[in-house]
């Protein structure tokens, strides 16, 4: 067939589609040649030199990730000759870098010094002294930029522009004063920087991490007069067992909430009982605006990530979001509100903790709209890496815990909450809850098959009740601008869209363990509907806990308590 | 034997499009549009004509690659952004003949069928740019640029970008980033730019020199040109001449000249002793007086071990330090390496580095031996031509002269004075 090319890698007879590169190929062999600035899900930069390969006729090795297999090639990966260009080109690196491995944030999982290692370097042969001391930006609630320890790949640069069409970071200067800054070095928290955090995940160094807060957390752990509550997002429970070991997929429910229990919160709650709430407001106010002929399509509005986006790049479109907080935000009024109540503890001494997948939700908690409860709804956001790390700290075998559940009343969830990690989650939640609102009827088959799934951009369309409900999902801020821009040019056909930030959603957060890739994100998401199908109650308006919260406190969705405690409203930002 | 200076050495030549026409300016171009297009190209491949920019690619080869594409619209970019130190003969065309200049890129777009052309410029260049500006203006007023040139149904026009002093702009996908707005950095290749160039359409990159050569080709034929000069690289090329030498200039000559009769017959010979050549510029090797017989075509100075680039002769006599020469080549390389790729980027510092280690007495054989190795590793794995010779200077210095990199290490002495050895200072560098 003349679309196929044959070559020899190795000594090995390789047949490849046209355009497949000699990088692509070796790993199809089992051979995982060096790298850097290759990033399976961004387009090839071929700047590291790591990956450069030997082909026969060529007087210089190529990097194999930009080489496109030719008919007849005769590459070899493994010689004299590239192992000293790949461990002379770490060496570089090395010589313009940090050693502060001891106290760096990525210490066992930075693929410099895995390189480095992986390479057989033992000796620095370059003069050693570092002639930099760039300024590190820690101007964002969400991420921490230290140039210091960056190695220029640019990464960040490409996930930022090409996944999330966000681009507030960029090469300037030239040569070895080159460094990857925001708009006039402004800092994150000054240009549109979403603090989705999937920067952080392609970093290969110790160059970008999130701001911590663990020390905050510890100290309200250990005050005595502060009752401190913990909550823990859906896709937590599905990820963090990767942080002790564990392969990608294992969901530890049980022995997270015993490790939490350990570490000394008080009670151990779930945002997934905000993320019940969030439905049964949100499935209502859909059905409200199609009622009333309101503002449509209704964009959902639990990633803060996404939020932040639209705020700065299409400003004009926020009455398109629905009006409800996140849950992560749900929970925290609540729970300084009626839990705080419940209890007979004064708001100001609760202590409200979220464990969440995510950076952008440090900067929601922030948000000076999030104090409904008269003071700040969430006192501090861990992220899973973070969480992981006390767990570590307080020397808690996690693997071997014994399952434990969560605390009553704000940690009883459903299923439908549980998929909230996933893309398509909170749209099939929703369609749970709305068909039955809307027919009066007993859904049979709760399972949508149709919005799951990774593919970026996802469409479908559901009856209700002689209605054809259109429905689009898109995970990745680069597919959530396709539709804005349908939006913008009014041209959406859509009833209800669901977007989240990051891609494969929350089970993808930039505050996840690392790495995170489809193939770690496709298990994930295996875990999370695993999680929904354990679950005996799987539609969030028949959560017991929040039938009873509608009950004792909020009256009914959309009702007055919940217009004040539940809802929000959004800022139109610029951009620089 | 003129071909690109033909006019220039005329006395009273202006460069305006009077003078030029009346030496027979615009003629090729209206020949040119009674051939076609493969007619136009075949006359040019048959030429031998080979760019001369440093690649030495064909040019007629490149014109029919481009013209193959069935891609529109097509682009031609004339790379006048002359920043290898010690060339300064585009410069010189530029202020002195600009419709030279155009005559052959106006050619090149009617032959690859492309509708618009970029002069990109080197920034300092003012005067040539306001000359150029000019130029255009009087080939518009004379129907030789705009709407149906001449009558015809060829319409072209040419557009200057300046460049921002950036020497790797010089490279032709960096030149291409950079005139697309973006930040000047080498693209990876293939594809090459006259497949995907400019906006990623079919471009054909000349240097000046080259379309200098066009109108003479297409007004006396190919079979006239291929007969000058070396038969491997047919036609005139400019040198350079500058440093220890008598008579420093510009100079038109046969390629099958020889490196002592164009330092001896016409730069007046050698200021003092004769120590070392750099027949191309910064990136290319050091040839000694054992060199001083090859040819000075592009195969005759590549069989030497070294490059003829763009043609600047740099003459080194006795009188430097050859290890002060290397260090300061590498302080270029490392001001000017767009900081893209790990070799080049961290490779130029080191260098740089270790260099200055060596002429203020901190070197060490060890030292060296890295800087070998670090060579061979630049030269293999950078991205583009600037990382690949970067240490070129460097590393035949070295070998050829490797005395006095000993000299310098081990007896902490530099013989004609000019490294400031014993500084005790540990050097930060900026």
């Amino acid at each position: 067939m003349s679309d196929l090319v044959s070559l020899t890698i190795d000594g090995k007879k390789v047949k490849a589609r046209k355009g497949a590169t000699i990088f692509e190929l070796a790993k199809k062999i089992n051979i995982n040649i060096p790298h850097l600035c290759y990033h399976e899900s961004l387009s090839i930069y071929g700047a590291c030199r790591l990956c450069v390969v030997e082909i026969e006729g060529r007087p210089r090795l190529e990097p194999s990730c930009a080489t496109i297999a030719e008919e007849g090639m005769v590459v070899r990966t493994n010689t004299a000759r590239i192992r000293r260009a790949r461990k002379m080109n770490v060496e570089l690196l090395l010589a313009n870098h940090p050693e502060d491995c001891f106290t760096c944030d990525r210490n066992q999982i930075c693929e410099l010094r895995k390189l480095s290692f992986d390479l057989g370097i033992r000796e620095l042969r370059f003069e050693k002294g570092r002639k930099y001391s760039y300024s590190i930006d820690d101007s964002s609630p969400s991420i921490i930029r230290d140039p210091n320890k960056c190695i220029l790949c640019s990464r960040c640069i490409r996930v930022c522009s090409e996944i999330q069409s966000v681009s507030v970071i960029d090469f300037v200067n030239r040569g070895g004063r080159t460094q990857v800054l925001t708009f006039l070095n402004k800092g994150l928290n000054n240009v549109e920087c979403t603090n989705c955090g999937q920067c952080i995940l392609a970093c290969p160094t110790g160059a970008l991490r999130e701001k911590t807060v663990i020390d905050e957390v510890w100290e309200a752990i250990s005050n005595p007069k502060r009752f401190v509550v913990v909550q823990t997002a859906p896709a937590v429970r599905a990820t963090i067992g990767e942080e002790f070991g564990m392969p990608a997929g294992s969901l530890v429910t049980g022995k997270m909430a015993a490790a939490l229990r350990r570490l000394g919160f008080d009670k151990i709650f779930d945002t997934q009982f905000g993320a019940d709430l969030t439905i049964v407001e949100e499935a209502h106010e859909l059905v409200e605006r199609i009622k009333t002929k309101g503002v449509l399509p209704m964009i959902t509005s639990c990633s803060p990530g996404w939020i932040k986006y639209i705020e700065h790049f299409f400003p004009e479109c926020l009455e398109y979001l629905s009006s409800c907080k996140s849950p992560q935000q749900m929970f925290g009024a609540v729970a300084k509100t009626y839990y705080a109540k419940k209890i007979g503890c004064k708001p100001e001494d609760m202590y409200v903790v979220s464990i969440m997948p995510c950076t952008a939700k440090k900067f929601e908690a922030r948000r000076p709209e999030m104090k409904d409860s008269g003071i700040q709804d969430v006192d501090a956001v861990l992220t899973t890496r973070e969480a992981a790390r006390m767990i570590k700290e307080a020397g808690i075998d996690f693997i071997n815990l014994a399952d434990e559940g969560f605390d009553e009343p704000l940690g009883i969830s459903t299923g439908a909450a549980a998929i909230f990690g996933a893309t398509g989650g909170v749209m099939e939640a929703a369609l749970r809850t709305a068909y039955e609102v809307v027919t009066g009827k007993t859904l049979e088959k709760i399972e949508f098959d149709i919005v799951r799934g990774m593919e970026g951009l996802k469409k479908a369309s559901i009856t209700l009740n002689g209605l054809e409900l259109k429905l689009a999902v898109a995970h990745g801020l680069s597919n959530a601008r396709i539709l804005l821009e349908e939006i913008q040019k009014g041209k959406s056909p859509y009833h209800f869209i669901e977007i989240m930030a990051c891609p494969g959603g929350c089970l993808g957060g930039g505050g996840q363990p690392m790495p995170t890739n489809l193939e770690v994100r496709n298990a994930r998401a295996g875990a999370i509907y695993r999680e929904d199908e354990a679950k005996p109650i799987r539609k969030s308006h028949e959560n017991p806990a929040i039938i009873a919260l509608y009950k004792e406190f909020l009256d009914k969705p959309l009702g007055e308590k919940s217009h004040h405690l539940l809802h929000t409203s959004y800022t139109k930002r610029k951009r620089y | 034997m003129k071909i690109v200076l033909k006019n220039i050495e005329k006395a009273n030549y202006t460069p305006d499009i009077k003078s030029y026409l009346k030496e027979g300016g615009y003629q090729a171009l209206k020949k040119a549009l009674t051939m076609d297009s493969e007619d136009i190209i075949k006359e040019v491949k048959a030429s031998k004509l080979v760019g001369r920019g440093g690649a030495a690619f064909p040019t007629g080869l490149k014109w029919e690659f481009a013209y193959k594409v069935k891609e529109f619209p097509k682009y031609v970019v004339c790379n006048a952004d002359e920043g290898e130190p010690g060339t300064f003969k585009d410069r010189l065309l530029l202020e002195n003949d600009p419709h030279l200049l155009l005559e052959g890129i106006i050619i090149c777009g009617l032959a690859v069928k492309s509708e618009t052309g970029f002069i990109y410029i080197r920034g300092e260049y003012i005067k040539a740019y306001e000359l150029l500006k000019k130029a255009i203006k009087e080939a518009e007023e004379s129907n030789l640029l705009g709407r149906n040139i001449l009558g015809s149904n060829f319409s072209f026009k040419i557009k200057i970008y300046r460049g921002a002093g950036a020497y790797v702009c010089g490279d032709e996908t960096a030149l291409l980033d950079s005139l697309e707005g973006k930040k000047g950095q080498s693209r990876v290749k293939p594809p090459f730019p006259t497949f995907v160039g400019f906006e990623n359409k079919p471009t054909v990159l000349n240097n000046v020199e080259t379309f200098a050569n066009i109108s003479e080709i297409i007004l006396k034929g190919a079979d006239y040109f291929s007969k000058i000069g070396s038969s491997r690289t047919p036609g005139t090329k400019l040198y350079c001449l500058s440093a220890d030498i008598n008579k420093p200039g510009v100079y038109e000559l046969p390629m099958d000249i020889t490196l002592r009769d164009l330092l001896e017959r016409y730069g007046g010979g050698v200021k003092g002793e004769l120590k070392a050549i750099l027949p191309g510029g910064l990136s290319s090797s050091l040839l000694t007086d054992r060199d001083l017989d090859i040819t000075m075509d592009y195969p005759g100075v590549q069989a030497a071990g070294s490059m003829l680039g763009s043609g600047a002769v740099k003459v080194i006599n006795k009188s430097r330090c050859i290890v002060d020469i290397a260090k300061r080549s590498a302080e270029f390389f490392d001001y000017e390496s767009c900081g893209k790729c790990t070799p080049c980027r961290e490779g130029t510092k080191r260098a740089r580095e270790i260099l200055t280690n060596i002429t203020e007495g901190r070197g060490s054989l060890s030292g060296l031996e890295l800087l070998k190795e670090l060579q061979e590793v630049m030269y293999d794995t950078s991205r583009c031509g600037l990382g690949q010779a970067a240490l070129n200077v460097t590393r035949s210095a070295i070998d050829k002269f490797p005395d006095e990199f000993k000299e310098h290490i081990t007896n902490k002495r530099c013989k004609v004075n000019i490294c400031p050895l014993n500084v005790k200072r540990k050097v930060g560098y900026v």
